[in-house]
């Protein structure tokens, strides 16, 4: 209330107290952010050595931590190697690529148009739910061992998840603000590109999310099965460990896959707590 | 009524018999029962009434954004709606939301921050241009709505309940703002309320409702020089009497049923 009263007085001087509230000590908030998942990670660390040294199986099948990681410094300084990972984000960042602009035209028409979506909103969800690697051999079968097999199945697990994210956003969206933004003169597209897109926006980050995950899965699914053999991304290198009984690379290249979702998703994390943020949807803690 | 040119001429926003019925629980709810009612050019008219009167109901009629069971409704020139609360686009700024009502009204880029700098002055909210609206108190966010509404360049503005949820001195201050917008502008207001003292302070005319089904009950014409006091005793006298006339006709209704 005094903040109100203040506004009609004199707005300026309330944005200069406010603009100088004291903020957390930036090295602080990133210990504080950051020291439980150090903990995870020696924890995680502490238990993989002692199953070791349990002796539970022989080193060459279950190495430790240590020859691990040694491997994984040498296999980055391969050029192959990181070829290969160079490879597998490039099949990663097209494929999910060709699924957000599916997925996104497809959940637009399908939130669009009624009859479109009593046919097939129900199906979309199903889809969510099929496990990808079942496409592979159709895949196989229509496209052959290349990379459209693997494109093919990458969009199939991926674009539902953004069509669907889209759709949940579209449908939730405060039927106070569609007609706010009718009131204000949009029809239409106007009213999709002004005030439903906008308002499904945080939604629709979720279902990215999700989708990359499908993406991911799928990709190394594709990979692991060796569909496409000349060009060698990590999945196959994975495959090709285990037919060598080569145990260290093959868990290096665990860890390098594991790091790489990792990161990824903790970018669609900031993405997601940033629109988050924007839309007034974290609260207080803003 | 007989001339509708006549009224065109003098009138801003006529209702003709108009009746709104919904379906509910497989009955029909009759939101709105033969509304007959006229405002004239410049005038700034309240309705009161209990909630289910249908006042919100007839103010979406007259925005358009619903169509009457039977009757007319009829508004001459453009009309702007003001919501209770949390209608400002969320991830747009202060000056963010004003904008879009002039763009989607066709105003050119060029003129457009200049229009919204001069609009959130207009509410006084001089330097909270890039603010979001989680960021702003209640009054200020209905600011920003009025704001909003004045950038469609209505020739009627519909305001439903804007300040019910605010407290009392920022609602004061409204009054306040309002009244000298609507006398700088010439607007014509029709302004909904569930509060007797804020019609009373407010309009020309006082309109009250009856409820289920809603309709014009009766009318009160308040000639108290502005601006008024909602302190004032002639202003509650005339208050009083109608909210006794609504909690008179509800136990009615209560008893009815």
């Amino acid at each position: 209330m005094a903040t109100e009263l203040a506004a009609g007085l004199s707005a300026r001087e309330v944005v200069e107290t406010t603009a100088r509230w004291p903020g957390r000590r930036p090295l602080l908030r990133v210990w504080s952010l950051s020291w439980p998942k150090l903990a995870a990670i020696a924890l995680v660390l502490a238990a993989w050595q002692l199953l070791v040294w349990s002796e539970w199986k022989p080193d060459y099948v279950l190495p430790g931590p240590g020859p691990v990681f040694r491997r994984l410094a040498q296999d980055l300084g391969n050029a192959n190697f990181d070829l290969g990972i160079a490879i597998t984000l490039r099949r990663a960042v097209f494929g999910y690529g060709i699924a957000v602009a599916i997925g996104s035209v497809a959940g637009i028409l399908i939130a669009r148009i009624t009859m479109l979506r009593r046919a097939i909103g129900s199906a979309i969800l199903g889809l969510q739910s099929m496990p990808s690697i079942v496409w592979f051999p159709l895949a196989i079968l229509l496209f052959g061992l290349n990379e459209t097999a693997i494109f093919f199945v990458v969009v199939l697990g991926a674009a539902p998840s953004i069509a669907g994210g889209l759709l949940s956003g579209v449908d939730h969206v405060q039927p106070l603000l569609v007609r706010v933004g009718r009131v204000m003169g949009a029809r239409g597209m106007s009213l999709y590109r002004y005030v439903i897109l906008p308002a499904a926006l945080p939604s629709f980050v979720g279902g990215l999310k999700q989708g990359w995950a499908f993406a991911w899965r799928s990709l190394m699914a594709g990979e692991i099965i060796g569909i496409v053999s000349h060009q060698v991304g990590i999945g196959q290198q994975i495959q090709v460990a285990r037919d060598f009984a080569d145990a260290e690379q093959l868990v290096a290249i665990i860890v390098v896959i594991f790091v790489i979702g990792v990161v990824i998703d903790s970018l669609f994390g900031i993405l997601d707590r940033e629109i988050r943020r924007r839309w007034g949807l974290l609260g207080a803690e803003a | 009524m007989s001339n509708i040119l006549q009224l065109s001429d003098k009138h801003s926003l006529s209702v003709e018999r108009l009746t709104m019925a919904f379906p509910h629980n497989d009955r029909v709810l009759v939101a709105l029962q033969s509304v007959t009612l006229e405002v004239e050019r410049g005038e700034l008219v309240c309705i009161v009434g209990a909630s289910g009167s249908g006042k919100s109901t007839l103010l979406n009629i007259l925005a358009g954004l619903d169509e009457p069971t039977a009757g007319r409704a009829h508004v001459h020139g453009r009309v702007a709606l003001m919501f209770q609360e949390e209608a400002l686009l969320p991830w747009l700024t202060a000056a963010g939301n004003v904008e879009l009502a002039l763009e989607l009204r066709g105003v050119k880029r060029s003129e457009r921050t200049e229009a919204v700098h001069e609009l959130l002055h207009r509410v006084h909210l001089d330097g909270f241009e890039r603010r979001l609206p989680h960021e702003l108190s209640g009054g200020m966010k209905q600011r920003v709505a009025l704001a909003r509404a004045l950038a469609q360049d209505a020739d009627v503005l519909l305001m439903d309940e804007p300040f019910g949820a605010l407290d009392a001195i920022t609602r004061d201050r409204l009054h306040e703002e309002l009244e000298r917008i609507w006398s700088e502008t010439g607007l014509t207001i029709l302004f909904v309320t569930h509060n007797a003292r804020e019609a009373v302070r407010l309009g020309d005319r006082v309109l009250v409702f009856t409820s289920r089904p809603g309709r014009v009950g009766y009318e009160v014409k308040v000639d108290l020089a502005r601006p008024r006091s909602l302190d004032s005793p002639e202003l509650a006298v005339i208050a009083g009497r109608i909210t006794d006339r609504l909690k008179q006709e509800m136990s009615g209704h209560n008893n009815g049923n």
